[in-house]
């Protein structure tokens, strides 16, 4: 479904991914973990397509198309779905009208029917139920007052909402409750198929727990440096990142 | 609501000014300029009373004693006012006595955009006045409305028959002297529409004149009267258009509304005048005075305005707060791009007491343009406990244009309480990017945040406009970020 090669990008001309390879098939879920800094969510803005970084190497296939000449409208309606770290308020606008909007422009781009304003509660009503969102959160304007948590589930919501091929949430789990917590994995979980992918950007190993990865990476200085399975997320949770920093140096000088 | 805003998202895509068609008519032209002889050929043409000649021709000799006004924050070219054409009406073989004598060429116009002069259509539940150039083409709805008492006719007509009314209110809100173009107006206005809601009727259905500029070199000068009597209720729009042209045209309109006891009157503008080509050539000079007055007590006056249009905009809808407990309130959305200026806002005039006025701008900047609020609140000696809220909102799309705020306020009784915020914003570009990472498109984005940003203002339209409004604001910043 997403195949990374030697993806090289940078900002401002500071070079922040620094060749990263990944693939990712349909039906799994890969976690990536690193230190504060070290590329995870320009990974993600580099593939949802964020112009501010400047692709300078590498190359990204998902689902058969070059990822990297797609628009992040097109990107997006293809089936690529962020669940961002910092999601942004839209005054005056309500979440509600602005799901719909995006859903239905997806579902132009494939040549689907326009959902109607009834078609459109019930398909709502589901996937509320869904992430336990409240009815009165969707009818205000998008993000803007809610809580750190409340954003967060918004997220989730409209993943929910757009069933997207491949998600990429950026620290949905930061900030949550437990309970919280629980409901996010869970309604990733029910999203969960043999058709669709999930990349977890994560710190915690905690919500791996309620969400079990096929594969763990570890992102540094722009590179993953090592992957391994759900065993991998333990030993760092255990060891911190010392000993994985200490090999990469080692690696480096030799 | 939901299905709206997808119609919105789709209207984006299509581009220009849509209104810009001109309508190939014969009509009847004054000679160009502008002297005694002007004034006396209009109001001859109008078979004017002899009092109403009088009052123009005061006007303009007062006119021609002041100087156009140089304090808007707004550039333009000296107006040569005697290259204009100060009336120009259609060549209908008569005055139609119903709506199918009227020339298909104009009501093709109408058609087009988007006005049904068939009173069989009876579902929009809305009353026009359609005015072309100079004059007045059709009322309709005529009928219905004066059974319950209520005048709905063009002024032309209202000055034969409802002579008494209009003698007595005409300039009674704006009188001629009050500025340079309400002189000009008064001196060569050609008509417009007069509105009278008689003591305690509800207007049942929407009141709304339709002006379109079509003839070239001319210059628009046309008068509303709304006149309401105690306990009455109205809301009026007005709504007008004009053909591209690479010169710039003067539309100089007065509007004046009288709200007796307890009365309520609603104004909403939809102004979407020529704005101009992408390099500031042409558009209209929307220079216009508006003002109402709240007469007798609990009676409350509310602008909405929804100005997309124009090259250059000069108005300040005001309210004078007489009565006692009486209520003004403006609600404006201002959009310029390309090399639009707008220099637009409100004065509320605090007199009698207990008073209450409410201002809600909303700019929005693109291009090159300027966009500026100014605004007046003014609280009286007699006044006690007279309040004012403003909130003046402007949001920025891009660097290259300009957002001003001039708020004046003089309070002379100290029991007065007067608010005032103001805020500066631009459209982030992790906005858009969040937009677009849900599949929707930068247009599409830009389009749905203005509007989120004037919803506080496009919520006191009526329906029936609020629809149309919004695509306005979509398609007139078309192009306007990345
Ligand atoms: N807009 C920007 N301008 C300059 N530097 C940036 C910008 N965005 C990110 N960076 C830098 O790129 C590096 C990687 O940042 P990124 O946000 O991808 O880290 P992260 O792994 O997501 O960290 P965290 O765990 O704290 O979320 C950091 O050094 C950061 O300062
Ligand atoms: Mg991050």
């Amino acid at each position: 479904m997403l195949r990374i090669r030697n993806l090289h990008a940078s900002i401002d001309d500071k070079q922040i991914l620094r060749g990263i390879n990944l693939e990712i098939k349909a039906g799994e879920v890969h976690a990536i973990m690193g230190p504060n800094g070290s590329g995870k969510s320009t990974l993600a803005s580099v593939l949802a397509g964020r112009s501010n970084f400047e692709v300078t190497e590498g190359s990204v296939e998902f689902m058969g198309n070059d990822l990297l000449e797609l628009s992040p409208e097109d990107r997006a309606r293809e089936g690529m779905f962020l669940a961002f770290q910092y999601p942004v308020e839209i005054p005056g606008v309500s979440t509600t009208n602005f799901i719909k909007a995006a859903v239905n422009e997806t579902r132009k781009y494939r040549g689907h029917e326009h959902l109607d304003a009834v078609a459109f509660l019930k398909m709502m009503k589901e996937k509320m139920k869904l992430v336990q969102i409240d009815q009165s959160l969707l009818s205000r304007s998008l993000n803007e007052g809610f809580s750190g948590g409340e954003k967060k589930r918004n997220e989730i919501f409209q993943m929910a909402m757009l069933e997207p091929r491949l998600a990429i949430l950026d620290e949905t789990d930061s900030g949550l409750d437990i309970d919280a917590l629980r409901i996010v994995a869970n309604g990733v979980n029910q999203t969960r198929n043999k058709d669709n992918a999930f990349l977890l950007v994560t710190h915690y190993q905690r919500l791996l727990d309620y969400i079990v990865p096929d594969h763990v990476h570890v992102l540094y200085k722009g590179r993953i440096v090592k992957s391994g399975t759900r065993e991998l997320a333990l030993e760092l949770e255990e060891k911190g990142y010392d000993f994985i920093k200490a090999e990469f140096e080692s690696a480096e000088q030799a | 609501m939901y299905e709206e805003n997808d119609d919105i998202l789709g209207q984006v895509t299509t581009s220009e000014y849509k209104y810009g068609f001109v309508t190939d008519i014969e009509s009847e032209d004054a000679p160009k300029g502008l002297n005694e002889d002007t004034v006396r050929y209009i109001s001859a043409k109008k078979n004017e009373p002899a009092w109403l000649l009088e009052w123009r021709l005061k006007s303009f000799r007062h006119w021609q004693t002041m100087e156009e006004p140089t304090w808007p924050n707004v550039k333009y070219p000296p107006i040569d006012y005697q290259d204009i054409i100060y009336y120009s009406a259609p060549k209908q073989k008569i005055a139609p006595n119903s709506l199918d004598e009227i020339d298909p060429e104009l009501r093709k116009t109408f058609e087009k955009l988007g006005i049904s002069l068939q009173e069989q259509k009876r579902l929009t539940g809305v009353a026009v006045d359609a005015v072309v150039d100079s004059v007045s083409i059709a009322t309709t709805f005529k009928e219905e409305l004066a059974e319950l008492g209520i005048i709905f006719c063009s002024m032309s007509d209202a000055v034969h028959e409802h002579p008494e009314l209009i003698k007595k209110y005409l300039g009674a809100v704006v009188p001629p002297t009050d500025n340079y173009f309400t002189a000009l107006n008064s001196a060569v206005f050609s008509d417009g529409s007069f509105c009278y809601i008689p003591v305690g009727v509800r207007c049942p259905m929407e009141l709304s004149t339709y002006f379109r500029i079509n003839a070239a070199n001319t210059g628009q000068f046309e008068r509303t009267l709304i006149v309401a009597e105690a306990g009455s209720y109205v809301s009026y729009l007005e709504g007008c258009t004009a053909p591209m042209r690479d010169e710039n045209q003067l539309h100089a309109a007065v509007v004046e509304i009288m709200a007796m006891e307890k009365a309520e009157v609603k104004y909403s503008t939809v102004q979407n005048w020529y704005p101009g080509d992408k390099e500031g050539k042409g558009g209209i000079y929307n220079f216009v005075t508006k003002r109402g007055i709240c007469q007798g007590a609990h009676s409350k006056i509310s602008w909405t305005q929804v100005e997309t249009g124009s090259s250059i905009t000069w108005k300040y809808p005001s309210v004078i707060l007489k009565g006692d407990h009486s209520v003004g309130e403006f609600y404006s959305v201002a959009v310029t791009n390309n090399y639009q200026q707008a220099d637009t806002g409100t004065k509320m005039i605090h007199i009698g007491k207990n008073t209450k006025s409410r201002i809600v701008s909303k700019g929005i900047s693109a291009g090159r343009s300027n966009n500026s609020y100014r605004g007046l609140v003014q609280v009286g000696r007699n006044a006690g406990n007279a309040r004012n809220f403003s909130q003046c909102d402007s949001l920025l799309l891009g660097d290259k244009c300009g957002a001003h705020t001039f708020p004046y306020i003089e309070v002379k009784n100290n029991t007065g309480i007067v608010e005032h915020e103001a805020t500066t914003s631009k459209i982030g570009e992790d906005q858009i990017f969040y937009c677009n990472q849900r599949g929707i498109d930068t247009e599409a984005a830009v389009a749905m945040i203005v509007n989120g940003f004037a919803k506080e203002v496009m919520n006191q339209l009526p329906m029936e406009f609020a629809v149309e409004a919004q695509k306005l604001l979509a398609i007139s910043l078309e192009g306007s970020v990345g």
